[in-house]
C-alpha cells in the first residue's frame, strides 16, 4: 500500500508541472504587452515600465517562471495591484462560500445519484428505470447556470419562497446559511446527480452480470446482500471516479453559479479579475482550483486502493 | 483466368458484405429511438437557424426604444429585450452561433485528437510525452481552462472555438489512443507489418477506421459540452461579445431583468436544453448502436 | 445404489425473454440421478449444458429473464415450485455449484476466507470465529498448502488451480448432497485438470454426494461418470449408463461424438470430424428432429416430426425415430432410407 501511495504521488509531478506551465503562459499569450493591457489606454509610458518591473516582465521568460513557481511553492500566489493585497489573502477571503456551495452540491448529488442509479439497475427496463434515466438525461443537458436562472424565476420570483440572490455566512446561523445556499446547490448538484446516477446504473448492471454474482446466488445469498454487498462494492470504483470528476466540475461550476446568485466566492473573484485584467489573481485562482482538483482525484485514487485489492497489489 | 474470376468474385462478395453491413447498421440506427429523436432535434435546430433566420422580419441588432421588454405578442412572437430588440430573431441568430461553435469544436477536436491519438498509440515514446500533456490539460476542470484561455485571448467567437478546441482535444486523443492500442496489438497488424507495410499505411488504413466509431460518439458529447460552455462563457461576459446575439449573452441580459421579463430567460434556455438534450440523446443512441455489449 | 427419488428432472424447459420475444434455450431435458452417482452431461458448446445446470438451481432472474417448464424433483420436492426463500435455503446448502472460470467466479474484492465463511454462515448457526475455522478446515481438505495464510488472500493472488480448489471448498462447505460442476476443469492446465478431478472424486467418496458433471470432454466422462446424458441443441438426445454409452450408443449424434475422440492406436487416416456440418443456431432450429440437418440417416419423417425421448430399456433412453432400424441394419439403413 505504501508503494502504491508513493507511486501515485510521484505520478502527479509531471501533471502539476504541465498545469503550472499552462497557467504561467496564460499571461504571455495575451496579445500585446500585458502590463499595457492591465493599465489600459490612459497609462503613461513610465507607469507601464514600472508595472513591467514589478511583474518581472523585463526578465527572461524562464527566469520569470522560476521566480513565479518559487513563490507558489512557498504559498505566495502573487500580488494583485488592483485589490492591493496578496492573491493568497484574496483567495482565502473568497474560498469559504465556494467550498460550502460545492460541498453541499456534492452531498446532494451523491445522496440522490447513487440510490437512484441502484434502483434503476435493479428494475432495469421497467417504467421506473426509464423515467429515472429520462430525468437524468435531462439533468445532464441543463447547464447549472441555466437551471439556476430557471429556479430563480420559478421559486424566487413567482413563488417567492427563497431569496433571489445573496449569501449569508455560516456564522449567521445554519438556517440562514442554507436558505441562501440551497438553490445554488440544487442548480449545481442536479447535473452531477444525473451523472452519478447514470454511472451507478451502468456500473451496477455490468457487475450484476459478472460470474461471481452467480456464485453468490448459488451459495444461497439473499438478494439484498447480493446487490448491496457483492455488487455495490465492485460497482463503486467507477462511481468513485465520477464523483472525483464531479468535484472539479462543482468547484468551477460553483464559480459560474455564484455570479448568478451574487455569492462572493472564487467565481466572482475570477470574473471580476477578468474584467479588470488582473492576471496575477486569475493565475492564482486557476492554479489553486486545479491543484485542489488534482489532489481530490489523488485522494479518490487512494480510496480506490483501499476498496479494490487488485489496484493496490498490482503496483507491487 | 480462373484466379482472375475468383478475385472478381471475392471483391463482389466483399462489396456485398459491406452493403449488407451498411444495411444492418441503418436498420439498427432506425430502430434506436434515442438516436433518431436526438438527430431529429438537431436537424430541427439546424433548419431553424438557417431557414428561420431568412424568415424573421426583424434584424437581431435593430433596437426599438419604444417597444422595450414587451411580452410575447403577434408582433414579436417571443417578445422583445431590454433594448427593444426582437427576441425571436436574437434567439435564431444566437442558435447559429451556438451550432457553429459546437460543430467547429467537434470537428477540430476530432481531427487534432485523431492525429495525436493515432500517433501516440503507434509510437510508444511519443505516447509518453503526448499523454502527459493530455493528462495535464485534462486535469483542469473544462470550464476553468476555457475561462483562463478566454481571459488571455479576449472575447470573440473565434477565440471561443480555439479555447474549447484546446480544452477538448485531449479527450478525443485519449479515446482514439485507447482503441488504437487495441488494434495495434492485434495479430493481423503484426502480419501486414512483417510483409513490409509502412507505418503511415498501418496507421491510416488499418488503425484509423477502427477508432472512428468511439470517436464519433465522443465528439457528439463534445458538441453538446461545447454548446454548454460557450453559453456559460458568454453568460459570464467572456465568450461571444455583445451586441452579437448568443444564447449565453441573451441570458445575461435576461438576468438583469428577470423580475419583469421571464421570456428572456425561458426561450433561450429552452433552446440550450433542446440542443444539448438532442446531442446527448444522439450520443447515447450511437454508443448503443456501436457497442455490441449493450 | 441409493434412493430413486434423489433427483429426477422431467421434461425441463427454460425460456428466455428477449427483445425479439420468448426464446427457448433448452427443452425436453429429462434425466435422473441417484444418491452417490455421478451423471455426466455432455455436448458441444452452446447445446444448453450450462443453462440446464443453472436452471436446476434456478440461478436465472425469473422476474425479468427466464421462465421454466417441466419438473425438477429433488428428494421429492419440485424445486420449480419452491418460494425464493426456500430456494435460498437449498442453494449452497443442499445443492452447490462449481463454475467454469474460477477467477471470474470469485468476488475480487473479498478475501478467500470471507467468501467461504459467508457460505457457511448463510446456512449454519455458527459464530464468525467457528465459521472461519471451518473454512480453514475446508481449504485443508482441498489440499491447499498453508491454508491459514491463503485464507486471508484475495482470489487474484492465487493460481488457477488453487482458485478452483477454493471454489470447491466453498461449494462443499455445507456438505451438500448434490454438487453441480459446470466444466470445472476447462479453464485449467492439463496437469491441474487431473489433480482437480482426482480431488473431486476423493471428496465424493467420503461424502457420498451426487454429482452432475458438465463437460464437453468424453475422456473425462469415461473416467469419472456412472451415467451420461448427451445433449444436442437444447435437448437431451440420449441418456444411459456409462458402459452402454461407450459400447452400445444408439443416437447417431452420440456415435459421431464417440468416433471423433482421437485414439493414439487408431487408424491415423480415419477422419476425425465424423459429425458433418455445423450446429444450427438457436433461432434457426430445425422443425423436426434437431439433428436431422446433420444426420446421414435422416428422412422426411425426421425433418417434419420431433421424436420423443423413448426408453430402449430400463436404463437407456434415446430420442431418434430410427434407432431400432439403425441398430439392426447399421449403415445400410442410410442408403435405403434416402
Amino acid at each position: 500500500m505504501k508503494e502504491y501511495v508513493l507511486k501515485r504521488i510521484l505520478s502527479l509531478i509531471p501533471i502539476l508541472f504541465i498545469v503550472s506551465l499552462v497557467v504561467f503562459f496564460i499571461i504571455h499569450i495575451t496579445p500585446g504587452d500585458p502590463a499595457y493591457v492591465m493599465l489600459g489606454d490612459t497609462a503613461t509610458e513610465e507607469q507601464v515600465e514600472e508595472l513591467r518591473g514589478q511583474l518581472g516582465l523585463d526578465r527572461p521568460i524562464y527566469e520569470q517562471y522560476f521566480i513565479w513557481i518559487g513563490g507558489i511553492v512557498t504559498g505566495n500566489l502573487g500580488y494583485s495591484y488592483f485589490m492591493d493585497m496578496s492573491v493568497t489573502t484574496a483567495l482565502l477571503e473568497h474560498l469559504s462560500p465556494t467550498a460550502a456551495l460545492a460541498l453541499l452540491a456534492e452531498i446532494l448529488a451523491i445522496c440522490i445519484g447513487i440510490p437512484f442509479g441502484i434502483l434503476a439497475a435493479k428494475k432495469k427496463g421497467s417504467y421506473l428505470d426509464q423515467s429515472l434515466m429520462g430525468f437524468s438525461l435531462l439533468g445532464i443537458s441543463i447547464p447549472s447556470f441555466l437551471l439556476a436562472l430557471l429556479l430563480i424565476l420559478l421559486i424566487s420570483v413567482q413563488l417567492q419562497w427563497l431569496p433571489v440572490a445573496g449569501y449569508a455566512p455560516i456564522s449567521e446561523g445554519i438556517g440562514m446559511h442554507l436558505k441562501y445556499l440551497i438553490l445554488p446547490a440544487i442548480s449545481l448538484g442536479v447535473m452531477q446527480a444525473a451523472l452519478i446516477a447514470r454511472m451507478t446504473r451502468s456500473s451496477m448492471l455490468d457487475v450484476l452480470n459478472e460470474n461471481y454474482i452467480k456464485t453468490a446466488l448459488s451459495k444461497g445469498a439473499k438478494n439484498r446482500s447480493i446487490v448491496y454487498k457483492h455488487a455495490l462494492r465492485n460497482a463503486f470504483l467507477p462511481i468513485l471516479t465520477v464523483i472525483g470528476q464531479t468535484f472539479g466540475v462543482l468547484v468551477t461550476g460553483a464559480a459560474v453559479v455564484e455570479t448568478v446568485f451574487n455569492i462572493p466566492g472564487l467565481g466572482q473573484l475570477i470574473i471580476n479579475s477578468i474584467e479588470r485584467r488582473d492576471y496575477s489573481t486569475i493565475q492564482g485562482v486557476i492554479l489553486f482550483i486545479t491543484f485542489s482538483y488534482v489532489i481530490i482525484n489523488l485522494l479518490i485514487d487512494l480510496i480506490y486502493g483501499i476498496i479494490d485489492p487488485r489496484v493496490r497489489l498490482s503496483q507491487k | 483466368m480462373d484466379t482472375v474470376r475468383q478475385n472478381v468474385n471475392l471483391t463482389e462478395t466483399k462489396n456485398n458484405l459491406k452493403k449488407q453491413q451498411r444495411r444492418l447498421l441503418m436498420r439498427k440506427f432506425l430502430s434506436n429511438k434515442p438516436a433518431v429523436t436526438g438527430l431529429s432535434i438537431m436537424l430541427f435546430l439546424i433548419i431553424l437557424s438557417t431557414v428561420g433566420a431568412w424568415l424573421v422580419q426583424y434584424s437581431p441588432l435593430e433596437m426599438d426604444p419604444t417597444s422595450r421588454l414587451e411580452g410575447p405578442s403577434a408582433e414579436h412572437v417571443l417578445g422583445t429585450d431590454n433594448f427593444g430588440r426582437d427576441l425571436l430573431s436574437r434567439v435564431i441568430y444566437g442558435s447559429q452561433v451556438s451550432l457553429i461553435v459546437g460543430f467547429s469544436v467537434a470537428l477540430i477536436t476530432s481531427v487534432c485528437g485523431m492525429i495525436i491519438g493515432l500517433y501516440a498509440s503507434y509510437y510508444k515514446r511519443l505516447d509518453n510525452i503526448l499523454m502527459r500533456i493530455c493528462d495535464g490539460l485534462m486535469s483542469f476542470p473544462a470550464i476553468l481552462l476555457a475561462i483562463a484561455i478566454m481571459a488571455a485571448l479576449g472575447p470573440s467567437i473565434n477565440n471561443v472555438i480555439l479555447a474549447l478546441s484546446i480544452v477538448y482535444t485531449p479527450h478525443i486523443a485519449r479515446v482514439v489512443r485507447s482503441s488504437g492500442i487495441v488494434v495495434r496489438k492485434q495479430t493481423y497488424i503484426e502480419a501486414i507489418e512483417s510483409q513490409g507495410a509502412s507505418s503511415t499505411r498501418v496507421i491510416w488504413k488499418r488503425m484509423a477506421p477502427n477508432t472512428l466509431s468511439p470517436l464519433i460518439v465522443q465528439s457528439t458529447f463534445i458538441f453538446a459540452n461545447a454548446i454548454i460552455i460557450e453559453a456559460a462563457l458568454s453568460f459570464l461576459g467572456a465568450g461571444v461579445p455583445a451586441p452579437q446575439p448568443s444564447w449565453g449573452n441573451i441570458l445575461y441580459d435576461g438576468k438583469l431583468v428577470i423580475f419583469n421579463a421571464w421570456w428572456m430567460t425561458v426561450f433561450p434556455g429552452i433552446c440550450i436544453i433542446l440542443s444539448t438534450l438532442g446531442l446527448n440523446l444522439a450520443g447515447d443512441g450511437l454508443r448503443d448502436i456501436i457497442d455490441p455489449n449493450s | 445404489m441409493g434412493d430413486h427419488n434423489f433427483l429426477k428432472v422431467e421434461n425441463l424447459s427454460t425460456h428466455f425473454k428477449t427483445e425479439r420475444g420468448k426464446v427457448t434455450a433448452v427443452e425436453g431435458i429429462t434425466f435422473d440421478l441417484r444418491e452417490g452417482e455421478i451423471l455426466g452431461i455432455v455436448g458441444e458448446s452452446g447445446c444448453g449444458k450450462s443453462v440446464t445446470s443453472q436452471s436446476i438451481l434456478r440461478l436465472f432472474d425469473e422476474k425479468h429473464l427466464a421462465s421454466h417448464g417441466g419438473r425438477i424433483l429433488f428428494k421429492g420436492k419440485n424445486l420449480l415450485e419452491l418460494s425464493n426463500s426456500e430456494m435460498e435455503d437449498i442453494r449452497g446448502n443442499e445443492i452447490s455449484m462449481i463454475f467454469q472460470d474460477p477467477l471470474s467466479s470469485l468476488n475480487p474484492v473479498f478475501t478467500v476466507g470471507q467468501q467461504i465463511t459467508e457460505a457457511i454462515l448463510l446456512h449454519q448457526k455458527l459464530s464468525r470465529k467457528e465459521a472461519f475455522n471451518q473454512a480453514i478446515e475446508m481449504l485443508k481438505l482441498t489440499g491447499i498448502p498453508a491454508p491459514e495464510k491463503r485464507i486471508n488472500e484475495y482470489p487474484h493472488e492465487l493460481s488457477g488451480g488453487m482458485r478452483q480448489r477454493v471454489m470447491i471448498a466453498m461449494a462443499l462447505a455445507c456438505k451438500p448432497s448434490l454438487l453441480i460442476a459446470d466444466e470445472p476443469t476447462t479453464a485449467l492446465d492439463v496437469t491441474i485438470q487431473a489433480q482437480i478431478l482426482e480431488l473431486m472424486l476423493d471428496l465424493k467418496k467420503e461424502s457420498n454426494m451426487g454429482i452432475i458433471f458438465i463437460t464437453h470432454d468424453l475422456g473425462v466422462v469415461a473416467e469419472t461418470c456412472t451415467r451420461v446424458a448427451v445433449m444436442y441443441l437444447g435437448q437431451v438426445v440420449e441418456e444411459t449408463d456409462i458402459d452402454s454409452l461407450f459400447e452400445k450408443p444408439l443416437h447417431p449424434y452420440t456415435k459421431g461424438l464417440l468416433k471423433s475422440i482421437p485414439k493414439i492406436d487408431g487408424d491415423r487416416n480415419r477422419k476425425l470430424n465424423e459429425v458433418e456440418g455445423t450446429v444450427p443456431s438457436l433461432n434457426n432450429i430445425p422443425k423436426g428432429c434437431r439433428f436431422s440437418t446433420r444426420c446421414k440417416f435422416a428422412d422426411e419423417k425426421c425433418r417434419q416430426q420431433m421424436p420423443e425421448l423413448e426408453s430402449h430399456n430400463d436404463t437407456h433412453k434415446v430420442r431418434c425415430w430410427h434407432y431400432k432400424e439403425i441398430l439392426e441394419r447399421g449403415d445400410q439403413f442410410a442408403t435405403t432410407s434416402n
